[in-house]
């Protein structure tokens, strides 16, 4: 079993209203010296067999992200090793 | 980023005495570094303005000014090169342009034309810096010049019948009507077309998030918004694309905004394929005092950007999305896509209210399309003043932005404050307090300092010397060639009226299920239940009714009604009568419920203007829309033009969607559409004619359109009015609903499941069960009367010459819609046929929910709104603000 990651982040030039909210709740929590906070979100997907990128890739693209406002990437987790620590 | 609970340190910490001031007086300072170069600086200028040809002489004069005054002010000086180059600067001046009159400008691109770009030579005696190009091809642009609009739209202002309740008219952010001694109402209605087809859910919100804020600068406080919207064919794929994520957009905005949405439309038609047309009305009421200018006036004065910061979001949004038609190139072309933040607009919202109460602004502006480019000009421009404007004090998003960028943005959620010197304090106080950024960039500048023109500095170097005038009233105006398009004679020839028709009772009664279940007459529940329908508590009535009514005075129970409507085929068939129609219907809608209709908004959507064709139906149908208003006696208060709505050759059907307000003096005398007691007798005012061209039913059942559309009687229409206002007013109506598209049967099966009451029909003598059943006659009201007052309602209509025929009498709950000698219908059946189709085409909404498929969630954009909202993003940036609540709630994510 091998697990792919996607992460879903919005693109850089785009607005964050989540990710603002977050920046301004922090010094309210004693953070301070953080410039900025995106968010973003990262999916798992667990295949069966050998991971298949070109198939996760195609699930990002078509279903995952919204490549108008979204970028992703795309990265082979070993479960193994995911597990272990 | 953390921007924001900063400034609220500053502001509220520091008393109000001792460190406020400072604050703005250092950002006073700032901004008024500028403005003390500027005479010297554009001395030379100032004297050749009109020079065509730029000498020798000015271009040395310019030059040797600039380094001379910098020296002389002394005060930034951190580069005291002398006409510093292009490398150097990195970014284009002033200087430079008057030094390099040759260089290349992509003037083109920016979607110029060289007629245009000579003239802006022309005004400015130069060529224009890249940021001067860059606000002038902007405010050129279709979208905010109304270039080929401005010549027809003119009749809208001459053919006004003059109207006493008329505060603000055509020309303001929106129109603002009188209501009552001490109220005002205002209300526009605007199109977010092109940004919702390249992203539905973004492009939707911030349609709406765009026209709340323009009733805002009227000094509104906005109490509702409606929705026309357009999709194609419904079961086509694009559809189903586009439709979740805009219905999600204006919901998403308008819920978390607080504001109901009481109606709308939802038409599919397969000319709006490529195009959906996504419309946006909101209304506001004001006191009658707080009635807002945008004008800049009072030299001196301080021009304070307020709400979010500037990013790159739809930058050549308006230039080359709103401009310029679909094509291959538009996937490259896609600039960053806005994205709104309701909450960000509702702290906007209450501190702009507070200021207007507190009597602190002399202007006001939204930014919106073209942004702070169209914002400075046009205040500057109303007020008749210049202005200065020091660039480096806006605050950014991202700190890489160059100066055209940062003057395109069309960052939402931000507004245009000319406020007093000595108000600035207490205005960035409130702002502080909501938690609203504001910075005062620049300063107003008497008419006679240098010409009233609009400079911009950027690092201490002069980007922009303009006058403001030209890039807000003086652009370029054409009268584009217009030609009858040479299919109309075909077209009109190909009559409805001849096609086959059912006679026998079980085809009729199948074709009222049919008619009944079709995408377009079907009921709109799937859509209106993402909305917020009766939040704020003043909703009186909202779809599925034909008017939104609202109560806007709790004591004296003073209200309004709304409806906005269009047919977009019956315009095709003749754009005139189309145009009249449309506002015909909207009339009628309003009048149904007993409210009297006074005044008009409207968003004309149409295709290239460029096309002969599509120009002769736009100055058809604003022809007809004014000549309209003028027989109803009822202004157009203001509305916006959208071009450009094709994809290739094909243009969507000329769409005039029009607007109208009416008042109720009690919202308590509204009259809802639906029966209500069983033994009412049921009416139908108005005559019927054999009229069937560009119908539902032809639509629907033969996909056809061509001939001639109703006849369209305003005079008729307003005697029909007057009828349900005196018959609201004295109680003899339990229900009324307007004739429009689907005809007779349609408005039958709507009337008995708005409340499951069933009725029993005896069609009149005369026109075939066919015609009358779906004939879609102008007009026309069905009404339930109170059992008693029949004989006093029938007089009523006879003594204001409106025709007016017993059809039955509604009968018991949860029975039959029955047709005398025709057919019966369960309720139940209908109802089935009736709220089916939606939820088939679009899937069930408690799934889509509950699972929180990850399709809708992130193909449409919804992500940003929805999410936000789930994970109590709401809750945690408000408390945020307001320091209530721990920033662990914002953190935890929901789902």
């Amino acid at each position: 079993m091998a697990r792919v990651v996607v992460d879903v982040m919005l693109k850089p030039e785009i607005l964050d209203p989540q990710g603002q909210a977050v920046a301004n709740a922090l010094p309210r929590v004693g953070v301070t010296g953080v410039a900025s906070v995106r968010i973003g979100k990262r999916i798992e997907i667990e295949f069966s067999g050998e991971p298949d990128l070109e198939q996760a890739r195609l699930v990002a693209d078509k279903l995952l992200a919204n490549p108008v406002i979204e970028d992703f990437t795309i990265r082979v987790e070993e479960t193994a090793k995911a597990a272990a620590p | 980023m953390t921007t924001t609970p900063e400034t609220i340190v500053d502001g509220s910490d520091s008393g109000p005495a001792g460190e406020p001031p400072e604050t703005p007086e250092a950002k006073a300072t700032d901004a008024q570094a500028p403005e003390a170069q500027a005479p010297e600086a554009q001395a030379p200028e100032a004297q050749a303005p009109e020079a065509t040809d730029t000498t020798a002489e000015d271009v040395e004069e310019a030059e040797a000014a600039e380094p001379a005054e910098t020296e002389s002010t002394g005060e930034p000086a951190p580069a005291p090169a002398p006409a510093p180059t292009w490398k150097e600067v990195g970014f284009d001046t002033v200087a430079r342009a008057t030094g390099t009159p040759f260089e290349h400008q992509p003037f083109l691109e920016l979607g110029l034309q060289d007629d245009e770009h000579a003239k802006i030579e022309q005004i400015l005696g130069r060529r224009p810096t890249e940021s001067e190009l860059a606000m002038y091809s902007i405010m050129w642009s279709e979208h905010c010049s109304y270039k080929s609009s401005k010549l027809h739209l003119r009749q809208f202002g001459e053919k006004a019948p003059r109207s006493e309740r008329l505060l603000a008219g055509i020309g303001e952010n929106a129109g603002v009507v009188r209501v009552s001694d001490r109220l005002a109402v205002t209300f526009k209605v605007e199109s977010h077309n092109h940004p919702s087809f390249v992203e539905p859910y973004q492009g939707a919100a911030t349609g709406v998030g765009g026209i709340v804020r323009d009733i805002l600068a009227m000094g509104a406080r906005p109490i509702a918004v409606m929705d026309p919207l357009r999709f194609g064919a419904a079961d086509h794929e694009d559809t189903r694309r586009v439709l979740p994520g805009v219905i999600a957009g204006v919901g998403g905005y308008g819920n978390c905004l607080g504001l109901p949405n009481i109606g709308g439309e939802v038409v599919f038609d397969e000319c709006y394929r490529g195009n959906p047309l996504v419309n946006a009305l909101c209304v506001g009421v004001l006191p009658v005092g707080r009635l807002q200018s945008k004008a800049a006036t009072g030299p001196g004065n301080l021009v304070v950007l307020i709400g979010a910061k500037t990013g790159r979001d739809g930058i050549g949004g308006v230039s080359v999305l709103a401009s310029a038609t679909f094509d291959a190139e538009s996937e490259q072309r896609r600039p960053s896509v806005q994205v709104g933040d309701p909450f960000m607009e509702k702290l906007l919202i209450e501190a702009c209210l507070e200021i207007y109460d507190a009597g602190l602004v002399v202007g006001i502006q939204d930014l919106g399309g073209a942004g702070l480019t169209c914002a400075l000009a046009e205040t500057a421009a109303a007020g008749g003043t210049g202005m200065s404007v020091n660039l480096d004090l806006v605050p950014l998003r991202e700190a890489s932005m160059d100066p055209p960028e940062v003057l395109a943005s069309e960052s939402q959620e931000r507004m245009l404050l000319i406020v007093t010197p000595d108000n600035l304090p207490v205005v960035l106080s409130i702002c502080s307090r909501w938690g609203v950024l504001a910075t005062a960039i620049g300063e107003v500048v008497a008419p006679e300092v240098g010409g009233g023109r609009l400079r911009i500095w950027w690092r201490n170097e002069l980007i922009v010397d303009v006058p403001p005038g030209s890039l807000a009233d003086d652009g370029p105006v054409y009268a584009r060639p217009m030609r009858e398009p040479a299919d109309r004679i075909l077209l009109l020839a190909d009559r409805a009226e001849t096609l086959p028709q059912p006679s026998a009772a079980d085809e009729l009664r199948a074709t009222v299920l049919r008619m009944a279940a079709s995408p377009n007459l079907c009921d709109k529940t799937w859509v209106t239940e993402q909305y917020d329908r009766y939040v704020l508590g003043n909703t009186v009535l909202a779809q599925p009714e034909d008017a939104g009514v609202l109560r806007i005075d709790e004591r004296s129970g003073l209200g309004v009604a709304l409806s906005v409507d269009g047919n977009g085929r019956f315009a095709r068939l003749d754009p005139y009568t189309g145009a009249k129609l449309a506002l015909a219907e909207a009339y009628r809608n309003v009048a149904v419920t007993g409210a009297i209709p006074v005044a008009v908004t409207n968003c004309l959507n149409f295709g290239s203007p460029e096309d002969p064709g599509v120009m002769w139906q736009f100055a058809e149908a604003v022809r007809g829309l004014a000549d309209g208003c003028q027989e109803l006696g009822i202004p157009v208060t203001g509305g916006n033009v959208s071009f450009y709505n094709q994809t290739g050759t094909m243009a969507i059907h000329p769409t005039p969607v029009v607007g109208v307000l009416g008042l109720l003096a009690n919202v308590a005398a509204r009259v809802p559409m639906g029966f209500a007691n069983a033994g009412d007798p049921i009416f139908i005012l108005g005559e019927t004619r054999d009229e069937l061209s560009g119908s539902e039913w032809a639509h629907v059942t033969h996909g056809h359109l061509g001939g001639t559309p109703p006849t369209v009687d305003l005079a008729a229409e307003q005697r029909l009015a007057g009828v349900l206002a005196e018959a609201a007013r004295v109680g003899h109506l339990a229900a009324a609903h307007d004739l429009s598209d689907g005809g007779l049967a349609q408005a039958l099966v709507e009337a008995c499941l708005r409340r499951g009451f069933g009725a029993q029909i005896t069609l009149p003598d005369g026109l075939p069960p066919f015609v009358q059943l779906f004939s879609e006659s102008a007009a026309r009201v069905l009404v339930s009367v109170s059992r008693g007052q029949e004989a006093a309602f029938a007089a009523l209509a006879a003594e204001r010459g409106v025709p007016c025929a017993a059809l039955g009498a509604v009968r018991a709950p949860s029975s039959v819609l029955a047709v005398e000698g025709l057919f019966d219908i369960p309720l139940d059946e209908l109802r089935e046929a009736h709220t089916g189709t939606l939820p088939a085409l679009f899937g069930e909404l408690a799934s889509r929910t509950g699972e929180q498929s990850g399709e809708l969630a992130s193909r449409t954009g919804e992500q940003s709104g929805e999410l936000a909202s789930r994970t109590g993003e709401q809750s945690g940036e408000l408390a945020s603000r307001t320091g209530e609540l721990s920033g662990e709630l914002a953190t935890e994510p929901g789902s």
